[in-house]
């Protein structure tokens, strides 16, 4: 068996030959990069009208593997579906023609399982004609080497689709690779989701984050307690029902990505007080009570029976191990505020609102946890000494020193997500990809064993000034300079190559009916809303 | 405590208070009560006033009917009203009286856009001195109908009275850096005339592509594009596209920027730039147009030619901006040319020459000139009627002291400076687009008469179909309305309301125009 990861010094030198003058290909634009691309200068034709992609006979897996059979044919759509009203003149069938791709699963496929934070991605991917090879442990490899595949296959000046001959060896670097998508401070259509799961699969994305609900709005549909968003989103149609939710789940599976739903509290949870009487604090103001209401009130039994009852609903609706349980940015002032709960606190002897806080969260991760359900929580949880249970994922978000917090989370044994470079939302003028790009997530002191416990990270997309009319544009390609420091090897780092390929990528994207905003100067062969 | 039957009332004043105070721009004399009229969906109809000079057949009003009778009810299934809802007091149609035709001609810097819009018990009346002017009385009007959660439209008992504070509100769009397909631009000028924008300023070349298929020199796009089979205007197309824009009442500005932002012109005319040299060899790079031989006039005025009889509107873009210096001092025909002309080492008299020399070809066609600001600040010699475009945020003077300096020296300006929308930054930035006063400059009444207006600018370096519709609207809003409301209609709050509602108009038609924070709107955005 082949290595399964080449060293830098070995990929440069693949790279290096295909960038000698004796052998100039083109730029195909793979994105991201793959672990190690051997290509030779051999092209092969591949025909839309013969050329299909089926099973290996020697696969775990056939044609009941519903996975595949949608894949395969998504695929054979992204490479000819939209360029079959110009391909070039069919040829006679020849030795160089690639007739077929055969997938081969060589264990347990997993078709119908979702993927989960340890799914193996890894495949391998021989391109040669006339039947290309690609083969995966799992049905996970092969949709992450369908989206290789189909980048690799291009129309020459004539229009006629070529390939390379070509060996490629990939396994992402880290196994969480999430984009985080905000549906409370604007209600994001299905439609809009699912296209994102689209281009997140592009990208070699795995994770959908999808903070669900927070003070603006409550647009989650749940079963036990329908008041919720019948009185906390900000409409009617502006909700996701059981069925929407079962809709996304089922479509990101198919392409390989977890849904990891985040219900965030005891703060962001102005939203879930309209339809749950008593959930959150009064505040006070003097003896009186002001009106407005603060947090979740952490120090009565109805909030725990409530959040059981919530939580268990939406570990059964959402099948990830994994549930994000928020608890950021929990402001005191209405907790202090409040005669009944400074009592509480000088009944329990905490000394501070940070207990109290933990005393909340501490709670709620032992329920969820009952539930069999693995916890992610925003950095504070960890920041205020909340006694966390092992494995309980950390996500860091502040951009202030975030290496240093780093190393605090790792160093207490937590594994951790990293998104404080990457929060989109916050545009500036210019290429701000390239700082996306340039963060090293491995960046900060610690030990080896450290580095081992960050599984990933995500780029954040709030919502405060995104909805459906600027969600596409404003996250890709940009989120693309993440999916490749989270999926390529430490060493792809050069800015310039980024670029080419990225340029690329993108004017791939848009074929593909993202509209993916430019990098900078140039076009594409199609424009967005360009009339064919 | 009010019983509910007292508490209707109140509520639908509240709702339809609220609907008449969203009007977007801001008229200059509103008057509107709480009083209001149904209007039927499969009833309504826009009329000619029998002593009205425009009348069936023209051909600006009959398609602006139809556009907006499908703005305000092409969501609604028709159907019967129920006796309930044949109220008395139904409006079923405007009556539109233009006191002088012109259906036919194009909109003008000194187009008069004045309209007064009656809607009471006696009559539902738009009386307009021109077309122009008719079409944004529409505008207003489509936005006063507003139509109840039960789905009956309304409108309320108002006087409106309005005309804009300047002449010359713009939009630059730009198709160099990144090619538009035409239906982004025709989209673009659909938004521009709910906003009541009335000149698209298009910067249609420059350094990176030269998108525009001359028939004079039709090497230029087919060597200068992107790609002379899918990246070029043809000639059909710039026809559609001003067309299109004069049947909103906006003007087709067009900019050809020289000579520096040219190197797309190269490739298509041979000899046209300057080759610059590394020593004493040609290096192989270009720099802007070569202003020293005959062949460059030459060519310069048959091209403009071309664009004076291809482009309507009085008035020509003609750029001359950041022209860099460094190419021309490195090229010894150049140096032989300079001290020919007795320039000594002042590129700037150079870049001059040429520039008055282009100017004079231009006038020659009876057009008049816009240029940007350094045109001015490098002492060209230029026509008083010439238009300065001030762009420049601080460099080499404050964007003000700018517009002090040029009006002070008798020239008109047009403002752009602080309304580049291509700038993104985090956060409601129309605010700050908003709250520019383009008169906060030191100078007399007369000098402030010289401004004409103003334009918003989204460059294209970031910029193409994928993204320029939201990136766009709202933000240029601000800038729409900072150059058509009176100003005092400064205040951030009621804008943000009237923006916001106005904002989701826009989702409502179409339109996918960003948000300006956090909420909703009843129609939101949904991708095909």
């Amino acid at each position: 068996m082949e290595q399964r990861r080449l060293g830098w010094p070995r990929l440069l030198g693949l790279l290096a030959v295909l960038a000698s003058p004796a052998f100039a290909t083109r730029n195909l634009g793979l994105w991201p990069m793959p672990g190690s691309v051997q290509m030779t200068p051999r092209l092969l034709h591949v025909s839309p009208d013969r050329f299909f992609i089926d099973h290996s006979p020697a696969s775990k897996a056939g044609p009941s593997c519903a996975l595949l059979q949608s894949a395969f044919q998504r695929y054979y759509d992204y490479i000819f579906g939209f360029n079959k009203w110009r391909h070039g003149p069919a040829k006679p069938h020849s030795e160089m023609d690639l007739q077929k791709l055969l997938v081969s699963v060589t264990q347990d496929p997993e078709c119908d399982n979702f993927p989960s934070i340890s799914s193996d991605e890894s495949y391998t991917l021989q391109v040669k004609g006339p039947v290309a090879l690609l083969e995966a442990n799992k049905v996970w490899g092969v949709l992450r080497g369908l989206e290789t595949f189909s980048q690799l296959i291009y129309q020459d000046s004539y229009g006629a689709f070529t390939v390379n001959e070509s060996k490629i060896i990939d396994s992402p670097r880290f196994p969480h690779r999430g984009i985080l998508i905000d549906t409370s401070r604007h209600f994001l259509p299905v439609k809009t989701i699912l296209k994102t799961l689209d281009a997140m699969a592009f990208n070699k994305f795995n994770v959908l984050h999808w903070h669900m609900v927070d003070d603006e709005s409550f647009p989650y549909q749940s079963i036990t307690f329908p008041e919720l968003s019948n009185k906390g989103s900000f409409s009617l149609s502006g909700v996701y029902t059981p069925n929407d939710i079962r809709r996304v789940i089922g479509y990101a599976r198919l392409r390989g990505i977890r849904i990891v739903p985040e219900f965030d509290s005891p703060g962001h949870t102005q939203s879930w007080g309209k339809g749950q009487k008593d959930l959150l604090t009064p505040c006070y103001q003097g003896t009186q009570s002001s009106g407005t209401f603060g947090p979740i009130n952490p120090i009565l039994n109805t909030t725990y029976s409530f959040l059981h009852a919530l939580f268990k609903e939406i570990s059964t609706v959402f099948p990830d191990k994994f549930i994000h349980l928020g608890g950021d940015e929990v402001q005191f002032d209405c907790w202090k505020s409040n005669p009944d709960i400074q009592k509480f606190m000088k009944s329990k002897g905490f000394a501070n609102f940070e207990r109290l806080e933990s005393f909340y969260m501490e709670k709620l991760l032992d329920m969820v946890s009952t539930m069999g359900k693995r916890s992610i929580v925003w950095q504070e949880v960890f920041d205020n000494k909340d006694k966390l249970s092992p494995g309980t994922v950390v996500q860091v978000w502040k951009s202030d020193k975030f290496p240093h917090e780093q190393s605090k989370v790792t160093e207490a044994g937590f594994p951790m997500i990293l998104s404080a470079p990457w929060y989109l939302d916050v545009i500036r003028y210019g290429q701000d990809w390239r700082g996306y790009y340039e963060v090293e997530p491995l960046d900060f002191p610690g030990s080896e064993k450290q580095k081992t416990l960050v599984i990933g990270g995500e780029a954040c997309l709030w919502g405060e000034y995104v909805d459906s009319t600027n969600l596409t544009p404003r996250l890709w390609p940009r989120a693309s300079a993440v999916g490749e420091r989270l999926w390529s090897h430490q060493g792809v780092r050069d800015l310039g190559d980024a670029y080419s390929r990225l340029t690329v990528h993108r004017c791939r994207m848009i074929r593909r009916g993202i509209s993916a905003q430019p990098l900078f100067t140039g076009y594409c062969n199609y424009e967005d809303g360009m009339s064919q | 405590m009010a019983g509910p039957a007292l508490w209707f009332p109140l509520l639908l004043a509240a709702a339809s208070a609220g609907r008449a105070a969203a009007l977007w721009p801001w008229p200059q004399y509103i008057q509107t009560s709480d009083w209001r009229y149904t209007v039927s969906p499969h009833g309504f109809q826009f009329r000619y006033h029998a002593s009205s000079a425009a009348q069936a057949g023209c051909s600006v009003l009959d398609e602006a009917f139809q556009r907006y009778r499908a703005v305000l009810f092409d969501s609604v299934a028709l159907r019967f009203p129920s006796p309930a809802e044949r109220h008395t007091s139904e409006k079923n149609s405007l009556v539109v009286l233009v006191v002088t035709a012109g259906c036919d001609q194009f909109p003008s810097l000194e187009s008069v856009e004045n309209y007064t819009l009656t809607i009471n018990d006696e009559q539902c009346l738009l009386l307009s001195e021109t077309v122009w002017g008719a079409l944004r009385g529409l505008e207003t009007f489509s936005q006063l109908v507003w139509r109840s959660p039960e789905g009956t439209f309304f409108i309320n008992k108002t006087e409106i009275e309005d005309f804009p504070r300047f002449p010359h509100r713009g939009l630059l769009l730009d198709t160099s850096r990144h090619y538009l397909p035409v239906a982004s631009i025709l989209d673009t000028l659909n938004v521009m005339a709910y906003s009541k924008f009335n000149v698209f300023h298009w910067h249609l070349v420059d350094d990176s592509s030269f998108p525009y298929e001359s028939f004079t020199f039709p090497e230029l796009a087919k060597k200068g594009s992107y790609n002379p089979a899918t990246h070029v205007y043809t000639a059909q197309d710039v026809k559609e596209v001003i067309e299109y824009a004069r049947l909103r009442g906006i003007r087709v500005l067009v900019e050809f920027d020289t000579p520096g932002h040219t190197l797309s012109w190269g490739p298509g005319v041979p000899g046209l730039l300057t080759p610059c040299y590394s020593g004493s060899h040609p290096s192989g790079t270009f720099g802007p147009v070569n202003p020293t031989l005959n062949s460059t006039y030459e060519f310069m005025s048959a091209f403009f030619l071309e664009i004076s009889a291809v482009f309507p509107d009085f008035y020509l873009h003609l750029g001359g901006d950041e022209v860099d210096f460094t190419c021309w001092k490195s090229n010894p025909d150049i140096q032989a040319f300079m001290k020919k002309k007795g320039f000594g080492e002042d590129f700037k008299k150079l870049e001059s020459f040429y520039i008055e020399t282009l100017l004079d070809i231009v006038s020659a066609y009876n057009k008049g000139y816009v240029v940007w600001q350094e045109v001015f600040d490098n002492k060209v010699k230029i026509r008083p009627d010439t238009i300065i475009q001030v762009w420049r945020e601080q460099a080499s003077v404050s964007y003000m002291r700018e517009m002090e300096l040029v009006t002070g020296a008798g020239l008109r300006a047009l403002l752009s400076a602080p309304w580049y929308l291509n700038h993104i930054s985090y956060g409601p930035d129309w605010k700050e687009a908003y709250t520019v006063e383009p008169l906060a400059f030191e100078g007399g009444p007369e000098q402030k008469a010289l401004v004409i207006g103003g334009e918003a600018c989204m460059w294209g370096e970031y910029v193409d179909s994928t993204n320029l519709v939201p990136r766009l609207w709202p933000r240029a809003g601000a800038v729409a309305e900072r150059l058509w409301s009176n100003e005092i209609v400064s205040n951030l709050e009621s804008a943000f309301k009237r923006l916001t509602h106005f904002r989701c108009e826009l989702l409502r038609r179409g339109v996918q125009a960003q948000p300006l924070g956090i909420g909703y709107c009843d129609t939101e955005f949904e991708q095909n």
